[in-house]
């Protein structure tokens, strides 16, 4: 049979050299290095993701990527420096802050002092190259993205990462905040992937935030793997404000176990072109899983929230909630697939996604899959987008509010709705000051 | 100088004309009553006062405290005194009502020059003003209009109006909906609000709520044109007689 010649796009050979140069530095023992060769060949055999795949049509990867950048190098003292103050976001939250800087675990950077007692914050880096075997294993599970291209390139370069665990019984109170920053001033690419596991009625609550600077292409691609005991709880907010010209590739994999509780909440308003996709599978019954978010996006910003909720057994309950504001010739994608297994019954299901488009160029596609193989079901899904209310518009004029802030008012009950489950005050609130001055900088 | 001219005014929207050289001339500290056939342009008529998009004004005018007001957002018609009770007050999900009163207030003084009300000045207002009408604390907290019975919306409409304190008040068919007793309790917000220095242009096709809100002037709207006035006996003539008469009238 005559060999298969794959054409490569620049981006891919620049990956592919990536990958030859860094496999034999990046950390992690026999069993990882074949792990990791492993994912690479699924990803090369698969490539970039273009339009003609379906779980990608809207974000043609291949073709949104000129080059591959190089790795970020470690960061040296004026990178940490400027990790240092990074992301003030619901500071009045008081969470424990990790930095993650330039792809790199920074313990100095880190609050990791007087942990809670159950409760272990780490790198992935080092439990790799300490071989701790527990983590070693749960990267070798079969996770719900494996065959996803973006997933498998993460599972072939992930560098480091934090690896956090609250063992059972542990109610750990103060949130913990994963502070990922990109320092650099020449673009480059930053792989990581961390861990969450929450025990047995254990509950933790996670804030993530992203942040690099305008005018720098970097290439990012995370991945967050959760782990969710039976009667376990974890909330979990994530805030994408990267630079206008940044790519964010972020995978988000969860297992849970029965009668827990996983609150997800992602609010996008940076970065050139962002793909987060999340994809849960509802392993035990009683369960609810929350899974909402918000995008306020402006010029040519992208923005695709691709998820999967897969009720693998029944009675359990999810909820999809993702609103988009849309100004200029921004675009968001909203691709929600809801799988109910066969016997997965009692499952109790909503999807909805809801795009306010405030200019004549902005763009909104949503596709809401569901894929129901059991009969006693309920499940639903919904999409709207449109232009703000005229008449509710003219009610508000007619009362004294200007234009341009009746606009606001409403956007900001818009995005209200999707924030308002949020656990945190302190953290809704602030998510409500992130939208504010979004708006106000509208003008 | 008259509060309100309306002059010769020829109104049309998607093509369609509805009013048909109306005139009107309304004077501060009094109750205008404009009563009217379904169809004759009662809510054309408050719609552009308070400067709705669509309605084209194809011909004369409209002077406000003797400004021409017909280029004006409604955002700057509210400013200079003019409030429209809307006969369908529109709900405004995840805004809270508090919220919407703090911000339509201070919009408006901002738009006049006028220092914003501090959050304790503008508490007490709301509280004196929503204590009077009946509207609980709770209610000022949920979402404006979402969930409210007709009562309670138009209500909701009276305390806008007497937190905004307008020169010139348009309640186009406040009544439409309303019980006896939501009727006197809507009825009482507006009395309270008389004044010297303020006008109303009740707007209403039964005569009960003039029964309540007893008009300086009744006027007959019919096709567009105002063609009849009087005094408030006109009120009670209309509703032995009807309309009938008024609808044959040529324009």
């Amino acid at each position: 049979m005559a060999e298969l010649k794959v054409i490569k796009t620049a981006a891919e050979e620049g990956l592919a050299e990536a990958f030859a140069g860094a496999r034999a530095h990046l950390p992690g023992a026999a069993s990882v290095k074949s792990l990791r060769e492993n994912a690479f060949r699924t990803f090369e055999l698969k490539g970039l993701p273009h339009r003609r795949v379906e779980e990608w049509k809207y974000t043609d990867l291949r073709a949104l990527m000129r080059d591959a950048k190089p790795l970020a190098p470690l960061p040296d003292a004026a990178a940490k420096l400027k990790a240092k103050s990074a992301s003030a976001f619901a500071s009045a939250a008081k969470a424990r802050r990790i930095v993650i800087v330039d792809g790199v675990f920074a313990a100095d950077l880190s609050d990791v002092a007087g942990l809670e007692p159950g409760l272990s914050i780490g790198s992935l880096a080092e439990a790799l190259s300490q071989g701790e075997a527990d983590v070693v294993e749960r990267l070798g599970r079969r996770a719900p993205l494996a065959d996803d291209p973006a997933f498998a390139l993460n599972t072939a370069m992930m560098s480091d990462g934090a690896v956090i665990l609250a063992a059972d019984g542990v109610k750990v109170e103060r949130p913990i905040h994963l502070v990922f920053v990109t320092t650099s001033i020449k673009p480059v690419s930053v792989f990581t992937r961390s861990l969450v596991s929450v025990g047995k009625g254990s509950s933790l609550s996670i804030i993530e935030s992203h942040e690099s600077a305008d005018g720098i292409d970097n290439q990012a691609n995370h991945a967050i793997d959760v782990a969710i005991a039976d009667d376990g709880r974890l909330d979990h907010v994530k805030i994408g404000r990267e630079g206008d010209r940044a790519l964010h590739v972020a995978s988000l994999v969860a297992e849970i176990g029965k009668n827990a509780h996983f609150n997800d909440f992602t609010f996008t308003a940076g970065g050139a072109v962002t793909r987060n996709q999340i994809a849960m599978s509802l392993n035990g019954s009683d369960t609810h899983a929350a899974v909402r978010g918000a995008s306020l996006l402006k010029a040519r910003q992208h923005a695709d929230n691709t998820l999967v909720m897969d009720h693998a057994v029944g009675h359990c309950e999810s909820r999809e909630l993702f609103k988009a504001v849309l100004d200029d010739e921004s675009r968001s994608v909203f691709q929600g697939k809801i799988i109910v297994q066969p016997h997965a019954q009692k499952t109790d299901a909503k999807m909805a996604t809801h795009a306010l488009l405030l200019s004549e160029d902005a763009e909104a596609d949503a596709k809401p899959e569901l894929e129901i193989f059991a009969d006693d079901v309920v499940c639903g899904h919904g999409a709207t987008a449109g232009a703000l209310d005229d008449d509710l518009l003219f009610y508000l004029k007619a009362r004294g509010i200007p234009q341009k802030e009746a606009e606001a008012l409403m956007v900001e009950a818009f995005i209200g709705e999707a924030v308002e489950a949020v656990e945190n005050e302190v953290v809704r609130e602030a998510l409500m000051d992130l939208a504010r001055a979004w708006l106000k900088a509208r003008g | 100088m008259h509060l309100l001219e309306v002059k010769n005014l020829h109104v049309e929207i998607g093509g369609k004309k509805i009013l048909n050289g109306l005139d009107l001339t309304v004077d501060k500290g009094k109750v205008h009553a404009i009563m009217g056939p379904n169809g004759s342009g009662k809510s054309t008529l408050s719609y552009v006062l308070a400067g709705k998009a669509d309605y084209d004004i194809t011909e004369g005018e409209v002077l406000f405290n003797g400004e021409n007001i017909a280029d004006m957002e409604p955002d700057e018609r509210a400013a200079k005194g003019l409030f429209l009770a809307f006969q369908y007050p529109i709900e405004i999900p995840g805004v809270a009502t508090m919220t919407f009163l703090r911000t339509a207030v201070n919009a408006q003084r901002k738009a006049r020059g006028e220092p914003e009300l501090s959050t304790p000045d503008f508490m007490k207002k709301v509280r004196e003003a929503s204590g009077e009408l009946g509207i609980s604390q709770e209610m000022l907290r949920r979402a404006v209009n979402v969930g409210f019975s007709g009562g309670e919306k138009k209500r909701n409409e009276i305390l806008q109006m007497a937190m905004l304190q307008p020169r010139l008040a348009v309640l186009d068919e406040t009544d439409s909906g309303l019980d006896i007793d939501a009727l006197k309790i809507v009825a009482d917000g507006v009395n309270a609000l008389r004044s010297p220095e303020r006008a109303f242009i009740v707007i209403t096709h039964y005569q009960r709520l003039l029964d309540y809100i007893v008009p300086d002037v009744v006027h007959v709207l019919s096709k567009g044109r105002i063609v009849r006035t009087g005094g408030k006996e006109l009120a009670l003539e209309l509703e032995e007689k009807g309309y009938a008469q008024y609808v044959g009238e040529a324009a």
